[in-house]
């Protein structure tokens, strides 16, 4: 026998534990009847091209809704009577499982491409121009509810930081472990807020305690709460649920 | 060009091979689109009723978003391309045109009969009407939709449409329209199958034709 040739391990012998390691789009895997009765003559190990021409059209979404966004179109805002009560707690956990901070010792990290590289706490940030709005948040499975919402826009903090406006992304780690990016001209729009109080008191664990991102031009998911640090990069991060499958851009 | 006899003499088909072959990428698209839009309306129901996993396309809310962000491209161009066509070569005026209100009447009751005629290539008024009717309906779905992607970036279309959360009742409604053309349309293939071997592979007209030209 050959057993020199022969792998330490074949491929077809792990190919299964692969695919699950790969697996971190799940469209293949989500191939239902319906799409297996299209796809005639195909099974399933053939539709990683399926999965492949996926990604690349929600790639090709991104660059439409790019060039859809226009910087100056402002979310529609909405009278307090609007204001959706109760509002819905939304996490990719219950809300027992919510992570709290002790308001005084938190701080705002920054980092990679800015010119001031410090920790902000909450007394610094309530030091900065203030912005409120009622708007629309909009989840990616289609439900909404309006909420009221204030802090420091986005476009002032990362003027007040230095940061490259040149740069690609602005991204978002958490301390509950969610992370999120967006792109700079949706950083710079007007109502894309680094947000301190909800319905005009600071923050409760549930919306995002002690900062959250409120940008109302984008779908909920790109809104995240709990923010720990943020970095201005030209490296593509990704978020929680992007990398999951759901477009990048997902801008309203 | 000039029509030779010979060209005249010729059967026309009863649909032209462009229209079978935009014909077939619509309904793909058309297929697509219902299927991975059922597997979003699962995320967040607005009536008291989930699809059948096995119905939706997509696995879950990603996949289903994917496919439906997809096929949308397919579904527009060919539909752009099919109105073009459609106007510029005559095939609306020609073969859609004009719908009476009695034609339909009479058609309706006789269809209803089951007495109406079914010739390849001639459209009778209800036809017509379902025809025309369907391909608004898309153009509205496809406008809604839009609506309820982009509600700031295309917010006029969304007040239009009611604004966010009626547009996407208006959404579902006006799939639910496509969903019951398709069932009266597919019927009518299963009735009379050489409509679908006409569409697939091309037959010429039914003679004793051009009553109505």
């Amino acid at each position: 026998m050959n057993n020199k040739q022969r792998p330490a391990v074949r491929h077809d012998e792990i190919k299964a534990d692969l695919r699950k390691v790969d697996r971190r789009l799940f469209l293949r895997s989500g191939l239902s009847l319906g799409a297996l009765s299209l796809l005639t003559g195909c099974d399933l190990s053939t539709n990683d091209s399926v999965d492949n021409a996926l990604r690349a059209m929600l790639r090709f979404d991104d660059r439409v809704q790019a060039a859809l966004f226009n910087p100056n179109r402002l979310a529609k805002t909405y009278p307090a009577s609007a204001i959706t009560r109760p509002f819905r707690f939304n996490a990719f956990y219950p809300e027992w499982q919510v992570r709290t901070v002790e308001a005084s010792q938190w701080r705002l990290e920054v980092a990679s491409l800015v010119d001031h590289k410090r920790a902000w706490s909450l007394v610094d940030l309530r030091a900065l121009p203030q912005e409120e709005q009622i708007t629309r948040h909009v989840c990616v499975e289609g439900w909404s509810q309006i909420g009221q919402w204030s802090g420091v826009p986005l476009h002032i903090f990362l003027r007040r930081v230095g940061a490259d406006l040149k740069a690609k992304y602005v991204a978002f780690r958490c301390f509950d472990g969610y992370w999120s990016s967006i792109d700079m001209p949706s950083a710079l729009h007007p109502q894309t807020i680094l947000t301190l109080d909800f319905e005009q008191k600071p923050l409760e664990p549930p919306w995002g305690a002690p900062l959250r991102l409120r940008i109302p031009t984008k779908l909920g998911f790109k809104n995240p709460k709990y923010i720990a640090s943020m970095a201005v990069t030209n490296d593509y991060p990704g978020g929680y649920w992007e990398d999951k499958g759901y477009d990048w851009f997902s801008g309203l | 060009m000039e029509r030779t006899p010979e060209m005249q003499a010729k059967p026309r088909l009863a649909h032209a091979f462009i229209v079978r072959v935009m014909h077939w990428i619509g309904a793909f698209a058309i297929f697509c689109m219902i299927l991975s839009g059922w597997q979003i309306y699962n995320a967040a129901p607005i009536l008291p009723f989930l699809f059948p996993q096995w119905m939706t396309l997509g696995g879950w809310l990603a996949g289903g978003i994917a496919w439906h962000l997809s096929a949308m491209w397919l579904l527009v161009a060919d539909g752009v391309a099919y109105l073009i066509y459609g106007i510029v070569s005559g095939h609306f005026r020609r073969d859609f045109l004009p719908i009476g209100r009695r034609a339909v009447g009479h058609d309706l009751a006789q269809a209803l009969r089951l007495r109406l005629e079914h010739r390849l290539g001639h459209y009778n008024a209800v036809q017509r009407l379902l025809y025309v009717g369907v391909i608004v309906v898309i153009i509205l779905t496809v406008l809604t939709g839009a609506s309820i992607w982009k509600p700031v970036q295309l917010y006029w279309l969304t007040d239009l449409f009611g604004g966010y959360d009626f547009a996407r009742r208006v959404h579902f409604v006006l799939m639910s329209l496509i969903v019951s053309f398709l069932l009266v349309h597919l019927s009518l293939v299963a009735l009379f199958p050489r409509t679908l071997v006409s569409m697939l592979f091309g037959l010429s007209r039914d003679s004793n034709a051009g009553v109505s030209q």
